[in-house]
């Protein structure tokens, strides 16, 4: 058991640090340690120009996707490396908020799903941040129940598709020039075999964008509508009908994406109790507080060593184990309450959600907004515990009204009658 | 990167956990919870002759001479078939007390047979309720002899040696830590308590003047402690976990085979959901303990902010787990019969046993401030 590099890792992390020190856009430092958690906003620069430019200055020199094939634009290194170089990467990895959907769960799902001419053309301008991408997946009733989508794609004479409906909770759309969508390509199907994936141009004609204000007050998220959007077959991803597959690849990269970058707020919430001062001294010096803080202090340890447990895995070529399932799920849940223990603390200070007040500025009224959203972003709470009980824990699937029947013969108001299942 | 046990140290569990579901099957244990007999003598002599006692002693003093990682993975399996034996009186305190501060003599003569499993010792620290900081020690030392009431002492009835915390007469007031041989019980009397948990034996020790042998130099009783506890916490920790994973997957295979309207409970998700928690919180509790018993095997600077979160989260996690598998058993889980209260009294005794879970989170945050460099009382 230890925590050290093979010699090949220690090589290659002096490398990547060397790189960075020289190359990395210092003058934006302060701003991104300081940066609300969440989606990436800069005062000083455009956010996606400066993530453009930073990544475009990677893919130059060979520090983009490193695991990647290199026919596509990658390194072909082993999956160790990616992971020493975020960490040597560090608060510049910030940087990388635009590519979550292109790198994170894009490009390997098209690396497992797409064509050789996808790939070819699909995969390069993701590493340079050339293109940026969107997910097009959640509708207005079909958020847990992803399945349960609308959107229609029809296939016309030509073999082109047509795309009508609604897309909701898309992160970046605006700034995407492409989307991967997920389409309902036959009604009658049972429901999860009538799915197609597709991807999309975001600036095709019927493509319309609108921003949804969120409760931070930022406007990241989206909804899409798609008016008769025409879409090539090329730009289909997997077989006709096998969407729901190609949905799941994306979303196991997801999940692996966000849960292992969650932060809890635990490093904040120490300094502040240090800093702090009730009756005179500081609030750590507070034992009734204390057990609250070993609480919080131990499970942000854990997700740590759990994540070292995966890269440990990773280390050996394997893949990381069941444990990870759990990473999302403790960490937003935990960060929720170490924001609320936070405002607390403050006392009506609390209240002031404003920068420059103090040493805090707004950090922890946006980590408290912002936390009641990653509870259910990438998988509410309660998907996630379905998720462990099912695949980790092996136990059945809960029963459900859906199953074995057409997807257009699924009740969705109070007054349907859902027709006798058949199994 | 690696952060895990190796192939030879996995094998040696597995060859534990086998061996552990052989010599020490439920039944074996009830004899014990029944009280049909103090403890599992016929296993613990047969962890003796296996090694399994002395894995964490050198071979000079008749031990495998393995390491504490080997240490922490046979915890694990006695924790997971919660084997009634005084492995951790024994091994976790007063091998380690004996490594850290032993004479050669005292070595010599204790090591051999801990190794072996020919000895029983129990830790006398407590001495009433609440936690007992050294400042209040009331036994004392005096002419190479202990008086005083310690209670109560995990394993002192079936103990036949003590370590013993006592004010030392030979320095200012301060405590040292001495080994009493309790085989000569004209010098001392022993009384049982009833236990929560009865496969952990309790009793008050009275002293009256019994010959004592010093451990280490005068008055090193809190340095020492404290370095002897933060070993024992990472111990337990392993203990806990193995104790809380067999709980969740007793709930998750009681759940598949019970039915309720019409179907295994197992799907409904108000049940999964508890199931997941208790997955989440052993998840947490394992990363945190492999942590603890990395800065235990390499020495690292950071021991006592790594066991005491490795020991926050174990504690948390069987409390959690062995709470919840009753809860999910039903009815069937609050009877004698079936074995989820063996896992809810172990778990409940574990976690005030070697300091309580509050003691343990006020220690992590005090370790957390100390490695910002600030101090707090």
């Amino acid at each position: 058991m230890d925590f050290d590099d093979t010699r090949e890792e220690a090589e290659f992390r002096a490398r990547a640090r060397a790189w960075i020190t020289k190359n990395a856009p210092h003058e934006l430092h302060t701003e991104l340690v300081n940066a609300p958690f969440g989606h990436l906003d800069l005062r000083s620069v455009d956010a996606v120009q400066a993530a453009r430019q930073w990544q475009s200055r990677k893919a130059r020199d060979g520090w983009a996707c490193l695991s990647w094939p290199e026919e596509y634009g990658g390194q072909g290194a082993p999956q160790m490396h990616t992971i020493i170089w975020s960490q040597e990467e560090a608060v510049y990895s910030r940087l990388g908020a635009p590519f979550l959907v292109s790198q994170g769960s894009l490009g390997p799902t098209i690396m497992t799903w797409g064509t050789e001419a996808q790939k070819q053309k699909l995969l390069p301008p993701i590493v340079t941040g050339v293109d940026i991408w969107c997910q097009l997946f959640s509708e207005p009733a079909a958020g847990s129940d992803l399945a349960g989508i609308r959107t229609r794609s029809i296939r016309e004479q030509d073999g082109s598709w047509t795309l009508k409906g609604q897309k909701i909770w898309s992160s970046g759309a605006r700034e995407a020039d492409w989307g991967v969508i997920l389409t309902r390509s036959d009604p009658d199907a049972v429901k999860h075999h009538g799915m197609t994936m597709f991807f999309i141009d975001m600036r095709a004609p019927g493509v319309v964008v609108r921003p949804i204000r969120q409760i931070t007050e930022q406007s990241h998220l989206n909804e899409v509508y798609l008016d008769n959007v025409r879409v090539p077959d090329e730009h289909r991803i997997g077989p006709v009908g096998a969407g729901w597959k190609v949905a799941l690849t994306m979303l196991t990269n997801e999940r692996i994406t966000v849960g292992s970058h969650m932060p809890t707020g635990f490093e904040e919430l120490f300094s502040l109790v240090n800093q702090i001062t009730q009756s005179g001294v500081p609030a750590v010096y507070d034992r009734s507080l204390r057990s609250r803080l070993a609480g919080f202090a131990s499970r942000a340890n854990g997700l740590k060593y759990t994540y070292y447990r995966a890269l440990t895995e990773l280390s050996r070529g394997g893949e990381p184990g069941p444990e990870m399932s759990i990473m999302k799920l403790v960490a937003a849940s935990t960060m929720q309450e170490i924001a609320t223990l936070a405002l607390d603390l403050q006392g009506l200070r609390g209240a002031v959600v404003q920068e420059g007040m103090d040493d805090n500025d707004d950090r922890f009224q946006m980590m408290l907004l912002r936390s009641a959203g990653a509870r259910i972003e990438g998988g509410t709470d309660q998907v996630m515990r379905t998720i462990i009980a099912e695949r980790v824990l092996g136990l059945p699937q809960d029963m459900r009204a859906d199953k074995g029947i057409p997807f257009s013969a699924i009740p969705t108001s109070p007054n349907q009658k859902a027709p006798a299942a058949a199994e | 990167m690696n952060f895990d046990f190796d192939s030879n140290q996995k094998s040696l569990q597995s060859e534990m956990r086998r061996f552990l579901e052989q010599r020490s099957p439920v039944s074996e244990v009830r004899t014990v919870l029944d009280g049909k007999r103090p403890f599992q003598e016929s296993l613990w002599s047969e962890l003796g002759e296996m090694g399994y006692t002395g894995v964490a002693i050198d071979e000079c003093y008749g031990g495998t001479g393995l390491g504490y990682l080997e240490l922490c993975l046979i915890s694990e399996e006695l924790g997971r078939t919660l084997a009634a034996v005084p492995y951790s009186s024994t091994v976790y305190i007063f091998a380690e007390a004996l490594k850290e501060a032993g004479t050669e003599e005292q070595k010599q003569k204790w090591l051999p047979k801990i190794a072996k499993a020919q000895t029983v010792a129990c830790f006398a620290l407590e001495e009433g309720a609440g936690s007992t900081p050294l400042q209040k020690i009331k036994t004392r030392y005096a002419d190479g002899a202990i008086s005083g009431v310690k209670k109560p002492v995990v394993d002192g009835q079936i103990a036949d040696v003590a370590l013993v915390v006592a004010r030392d007469d030979e320095t200012e007031n301060k405590c040292s830590l001495f080994i009493v041989d309790l085989t000569d019980e004209t010098r001392f009397e022993r009384t049982q308590y009833k236990s929560l948990d009865p496969t952990r034996s309790l009793a008050s020790l009275n002293f009256k003047m019994a010959p004592a042998d010093r451990l280490g130099v005068p008055g090193s009783a809190e340095i020492l402690l404290s370095c002897i506890l933060d070993r024992a916490a990472v111990f337990a920790a392993f203990e806990q976990i193995g104790g809380a994973e067999k709980a969740l997957w007793m709930a998750r295979d009681y759940s598949l085979e019970r039915f309720a309207f019409g179907r295994p409970i197992g799907s409904f998700q108000a049940i999964q959901h508890m199931m997941a928690d208790m997955y989440a919180a052993t998840v947490l509790a394992r990363s945190n303990a492999y942590y603890g018993v990395w800065a235990l095997a390499t020495q690292s600077d950071d021991l006592g902010l790594a066991a005491a979160n490795a020991r926050v989260s174990a504690t948390q996690s069987y409390q959690l787990c062995a709470r919840d598998a009753i809860h999910i058993h039903g009815g069937m889980g609050f009877t004698w019969e079936f074995d989820c209260h063996l896992h809810y009294r172990r778990s409940n005794f574990l976690a005030v046993q070697y300091g309580s879970l509050s003691q343990w989170e006020d220690r992590l945050v005090r370790q957390l401030c100390a490695s910002d460099g600030v101090e707090i009382d």
